[in-house]
């Protein structure tokens, strides 16, 4: 028997029970449904977070104060000798710019909103470092950092919040943590942050923010940008930097006080974070399916039993086991393909709902149904149905014709 | 004794059954031939091996030992597949309670032996021609549960004989039936064996078709004890 007829005669039988295959299928829809929105949470997860870090920049370097991994004594902090150190291009021949940072939270105030953005305290070398455009006005100058201008720009999520736009605010003067600041640009949003948005924030200048804002000493630094050359310069402009600063802080014998990150570091560490992520939430909906596959082979084993009769007769008209084994497998082949395709179809509807609610809530992210997820989603469910369906065929195709065709 | 020009040759069949620690003597010894053409009713009490010999003599089952050529074949010491091969192709099946498929139509159910055959050519038209054989030419849409017991029975026999087989196997085929209905089916067996040919074999217990064959093979105990 022909595997169009075998297709034929399954059809035909899960049509006579429809409740029973649709519930079976049912169990099949649920399992893959449930891996396909979970890979593609994990990937949109994935794509999100990526995406923001390679957001901040290009050929970076994160150059933060103290020793991450092991307790370091007299630890000393980053200060503008340190960046004016890197800057130097006979030191550090593979840095392009460097650009320090102070950072925290605060509340800026307009009419009667409130809003509560990070504030960065920058350079003007921040504007070449950093992928912030403006949609009006300039960023930072040199001026303003050395005369602690109380000057702001605003992010276009403050913008939001402050004004209901985001244009024609320059000149406006806001309250950030009580004292007026004169706002001379609105930066150009960057989409997608996840450790909180990149456009919920404001930018002062460095001095101000130090002395005015954020209660740091005098030259302190909490974060240096360091920029490389290019892509293949990055891993030595990260040896010099550090030179430099083992030098400066006289920390050549000994652990480092400071630690170095690169974009490709973080790159790799949330890479796999997110990956052990989707790993793990497509393994617990894949038990779903694991689940939906004892189902299948649940009812198969019921329909074997009802149907013994007409097994029996089917051998007395000249079955083969092939034949028989052909067309129960037929049948469990088919509820789980069924099942993985209304599956497929459901796990992405379940992915874009999950991503419009992120949306909603202030999280840009696009779940993404990958070609592989959808094909090992289909590979999978057909091979569940395919395993749970192979010992009731099996036992279907054993059964001696006269025992079977004697059976009441 | 020569086995070709005979339906069926069985040399001293027995078929025991192991039931749990007790041995069953179901055939001690049959020898029965069958010639082409031939109608032979097998009647005996139940427990006599009747049943046993009828599943033998259709290739559903083998004996314990002995020898049983089917239209010439060596059929007693075949391979479970070759054994469906062999039912398909020589023996069709009537059975007492007509064992079609439900699902089905008429048509469908009397091409099923023809699927499982291989032959797709045709497969329509045949079954299209055995079943106005049988008079159900402007029922072939239908599905057994539409159909009278008697219709459903020729629906059986189109199926039967759709494979142009050696012989016709018919178990008790009237014994569901109401008697206006179980003659309309004999006749129609009758007349098919007289038409083409095939051997008839009906297993029974109703004495007025027995008188209605050829001849009569009487078991008991397991033995032949008249044929």
């Amino acid at each position: 028997m022909d595997i169009v007829l075998a297709l034929k005669e399954a059809l035909e039988s899960l049509n006579a029970n429809k409740m029973r295959a649709g519930l079976t299928i049912l169990g099949i829809v649920i399992g893959v449904a449930a891996v396909i929105a979970m890979l593609a949470v994990g990937a949109g997860a994935q794509d999100t977070i990526l995406g923001s870090i390679s957001g901040i920049g290009t050929n970076l370097l994160f150059v933060f104060q103290g020793n991450t991994q092991e307790d370091v004594r007299n630890e000393q902090p980053l200060t503008m000798n340190d960046v004016n150190a890197m800057s130097d291009v006979f030191q550090a021949p593979h840095v392009q710019s460097v650009a320090p940072m102070v950072y925290g939270n605060t509340t800026v105030t307009y009419g009667g909103e409130t809003a509560s953005p990070e504030i960065y305290g920058v350079t003007s070398e921040f504007a070449v470092v950093s992928n912030y455009n403006m949609i009006e006005g300039s960023f930072i100058s040199d001026e303003n950092v050395n005369g602690r201008a109380s000057v702001v720009l605003l992010g276009p999520d403050v913008a939001d919040k402050l004004f209901g736009r985001r244009t024609l605010i320059t000149g406006e003067t806001v309250r950030v943590d009580g004292q007026p600041f004169r706002v001379i640009g609105i930066l150009e949003s960057k989409g997608g942050g996840s450790f909180g948005s990149q456009d919920n924030v404001i930018i002062v200048p460095i001095t101000t923010a130090r002395v005015r804002l954020l209660d740091r000493d005098r030259d302190q630094v909490d974060l240096v940008y360091v920029q490389a050359m290019d892509a293949e310069s990055v891993p030595a402009a990260s040896e010099e930097v550090a030179q430099i600063l083992r030098s400066r802080h006289r920390t050549e014998v000994g652990l480092d006080d400071f630690t170095i990150y690169t974009q490709e570091d973080i790159l790799s560490v949330a890479g796999t974070i997110t990956s052990v992520l989707t790993i793990f939430l497509g393994g617990i909906a894949a038990i779903s399916l694991l689940v939906g596959g004892i189902g299948i082979m649940n009812i198969m084993l019921v329909s074997v039993t009802e149907r013994t009769r007409e097994i029996g007769l089917r051998k007395a008209l000249g079955a083969r086991k092939a034949d028989i084994l052909l067309q129960f497998l037929t049948e469990s082949s088919l509820l789980s393909l069924f099942g993985g395709l209304i599956g497929i179809i459901v796990g992405w509807l379940i992915a874009m709902a999950i991503g419009k609610i992120a949306t909603a809530s202030g999280t840009p992210f696009n779940p993404s149904v990958g070609i592989n997820a959808i094909l090992l989603a289909t590979i999978f469910s057909t091979a569940v149905g395919l395993f749970f369906g192979i010992y009731p065929a099996n036992r279907a195709a054993n059964l001696e014709p006269v025992e079977a065709l004697r059976y009441e | 004794m020569s086995k070709k020009g005979k339906a069926i040759v069985a040399k001293d069949l027995t078929k025991v059954y192991q039931m749990g620690e007790v041995q069953v003597h179901a055939l001690c010894g049959v020898s029965i031939e069958i010639k082409h053409g031939e109608v032979v009713a097998i009647m005996g009490p139940s427990g006599s091996g009747k049943s046993t010999l009828m599943n033998i003599i259709g290739c559903l089952d083998r004996p314990t030992s002995g020898e049983y050529y089917l239209d010439g074949e060596l059929v007693s010491g075949m391979n479970d597949d070759q054994l469906a091969l062999v039912r398909n192709r020589k023996v069709g099946f009537v059975f007492q309670n007509f064992n079609l498929l439900s699902r089905s139509s008429a048509l469908l159910n009397v091409e099923l032996p023809l699927r499982y055959a291989g032959q797709r050519e045709r497969q329509r038209e045949r079954a299209v021609v055995a079943l106005e054989a049988v008079g159900l030419a402007d029922r072939m849409d239908h599905k057994p549960m539409e159909l009278s017991g008697g219709q459903q029975q020729r629906v059986a026999l189109a199926r039967a004989i759709i494979n142009d087989p050696a012989i016709i196997l018919a178990d008790e085929p009237t014994g569901n039936l109401d008697s206006k209905s179980g003659k309309e089916i004999l006749s129609l067996l009758l007349d098919m064996n007289k038409k083409k040919g095939t051997t008839l074999i009906i297993v029974t217990h109703d004495p007025g078709i027995a008188e209605e064959t050829e001849r009569v093979i009487r078991l008991y105990d397991g033995q032949v004890v008249d044929s």
